[in-house]
């Protein structure tokens, strides 16, 4: 099992990889990417028990779903760094007859996407019926999911919040990223979440927080949630996180929600982060 | 011939769907339901009763039940999903259409109380556009059987089919004629009647009407050919091509839009193979109302008579 210092070396390779990733194409986006890298290499390295080759059905092992499917670059790199396909094939991020879709997709094939995502609010759905069918097979394993906090505002998201507490999923962590962005501004500015501890509780769902940007509590959280799996509840973590975390330039705002770095920033970018297991 | 398919008795669609379910499920242990709350009105009851553990009741909530269908399918499960035809496919379209057809989920769509014949409730729940918005999309099968033993036959060969499925069926109490033990072949058509003067192709509800048809045609000393097409996508094209090439002419029966319908698939093969004259029998850009399945029918225009 990796150490946190080597989880935050990963971590900086990924955050270069998204940078790159972004910049080639000119397209993507880098901001929620950049926030959620600690999550995704604290769990695709450490906490999530997964089986290469890639099985669609994951029976025996525990499942992902990302909802927040722009935040494709830094799924793409984990999942090319942990061996579900070739660091290479980040190079055709976005291009045509690419695996790497802007926003994932079993269309084409691509090992470790089990779902399309991108039209926000429609993951938690698909993970509470991956969810079921685990419980119906007597599987122990986990399901994981990911949302944004802007998708919260989808309501499709409180149907599900609504029927896992209802069927007592008890075996899926939910993560939200709690950056407080979105493409048009700060959330409280364009549709305020309000409590959301208050909100989760009130739907059924036993509630942590994290700060989605310091790898060790990353770690201490997910254990602590996967403790908590079984009890008859559902789990969310409410992950503080920065969008743009790792480059000085990208943080603090929604700007970089959705707008790739000209070649001026992106240099200025990677001189921040570490090269660490080699470029892609 | 006709007299191959004598009316044996009447029962609802909806209850081929509900035995089919049940049948399905003892025959395929992967096969699970979810319903948004209509469990009496698409007749689970008795899939629930034998197999509780496999049903998960979603309430009033479609867009989550089909993500939760696209869930349970990745993991390798079969599902069926139950709700009336509106809330099937417009009111959750886009989860249809990222969650279960782009990513090639082997759901099962169960549409209930399609078309005009729902009746009494009224235009709200009488979706006329449900085959034009499923049939739009990449790798969607769409299935429209005509009775009872049509249905039930239906509901279990989806489950031997990998990829979506939208299956459509209706409420009201139906006549039933098609034989219990012809075996239900997705994507091919079926010849009730050899006809010489005008082909007519329906689907659904609206055969039982074409059958009359043709016995009306005959009096008139006109020869008609009936294809009673269950599955609207893919579509059997051989049996139509082949049809047209003796008739020169054809009808199209469908309780749908005009617009995206069986017709307009009809039209579009013709246009490209072999260019045709053809009458549509089905609603034109209108909605419908309250009334029973009967007046409705005639009313929009797709009586026997039409």
């Amino acid at each position: 099992m990796p150490t946190n210092e080597e989880l935050k070396k990963i971590a900086s390779q990924v955050r270069r990889d998204i940078i790159r990733m972004v910049h080639q194409c000119q397209s993507g986006h880098p901001g929620g990417s950049l926030g959620c890298t600690d999550y995704m290499v604290a769990l695709y390295f450490h906490t999530l028990r997964h089986n290469l080759p890639f099985s669609m059905e994951g029976k025996g092992e525990d499942m992902f779903f990302l909802s927040n499917g722009h935040i494709s670059p830094v799924w793409y790199s984990v999942l090319s760094r942990s061996g579900y396909f070739p660091i290479s094939e980040m190079a055709t991020f976005r291009k045509i007859n690419s695996r790497l879709q802007g926003h994932p997709t079993t269309h084409e094939g691509l090992p470790g996407v089990r779902v399309a995502s991108g039209s926000l609010g429609q993951g938690l759905s698909v993970a509470i019926g991956a969810a079921l069918a685990k419980r119906m097979d007597k599987d122990p394993s986990l399901i994981y999911v990911l949302t944004g906090d802007g998708e919260l505002q989808e309501g499709q998201v409180w149907e599900a919040m609504m029927s896992a507490a209802h069927l007592k999923v008890d075996n899926i962590i939910v993560a939200v990223d709690r950056n407080g962005q979105q493409i048009d501004g700060p959330t409280k500015e364009v549709m305020s979440l309000g409590d959301l501890e208050a909100k989760w509780k009130a739907f059924g769902w036993m509630v942590l927080h994290l700060n989605g940007n310091k790898m060790d509590e990353v770690l201490d959280t997910l254990a602590q949630a996967k403790a908590l799996t079984g009890k008859g509840q559902p789990i969310v973590i409410l992950m503080k996180t920065e969008m743009g975390f790792g480059v000085d330039f990208m943080m603090g705002s929604h700007h970089w929600h959705g707008v790739a770095p000209n070649d001026e920033q992106k240099d200025k970018a990677l001189t921040q982060l570490e090269e660490t297991l080699g470029d892609y | 011939m006709l007299s191959d398919f004598p009316i044996t008795g009447k029962k609802a669609t909806r209850d081929g769907f509900g035995d089919g379910l049940l049948a399905a499920g003892q025959q395929y242990p992967n096969v699970v339901a979810l319903c948004a709350d209509l469990v009496g009105s698409l007749k689970m009851n008795a899939f629930i009763k034998v197999f509780p553990e496999r049903f998960i009741q979603t309430g009033v909530a479609e867009a989550n039940m089909m993500g939760m269908a696209a869930g349970l399918a990745t993991a390798g499960k079969i599902p069926y999903t139950g709700t009336f035809a509106n809330f099937s496919t417009g009111r959750v379209y886009d989860q249809i259409r990222q969650s279960i057809a782009y990513s090639d989920k082997n759901v099962k769509i169960c549409a209930s109380h399609a078309g005009l014949t729902l009746g009494e409730d009224g235009a709200t729940h009488q979706i006329l556009e449900d085959i034009g918005l499923m049939k739009m999309l990449p790798g969607m099968t769409v299935i429209n059987p005509c009775d009872y033993n049509q249905t039930k036959a239906a509901t279990i060969a989806i489950a031997e089919h990998q990829g979506p499925v939208y299956l459509r069926f209706g409420r009201p109490s139906w006549p039933i004629f098609m034989p219990e033990s012809m075996p239900f072949i997705i994507g091919k058509g079926i010849l009730m009647q050899e006809g010489t003067d005008v082909t007519i192709i329906a689907t659904g509800h609206l055969v039982a009407y074409a059958m009359e048809a043709v016995q009306k045609l005959k009096e008139q000393g006109i020869s008609a050919e009936l294809i009673n097409i269950h599955t609207i996508k893919p579509l059997d094209e051989e049996i139509v091509l082949d049809s047209i090439s003796k008739t020169k002419c054809v009808v199209t029966a469908e309780e749908h839009q005009r617009n995206g319908g069986l017709g307009d698939s009809i039209a579009q093969l013709l246009a490209r193979k072999k260019p045709t004259p053809q009458e549509y029998v089905a609603v034109n850009d209108s909605f419908g109302e309250s009334g029973t399945p009967e007046q409705l029918l005639l009313k929009y225009g797709l009586g026997p008579e039409n």
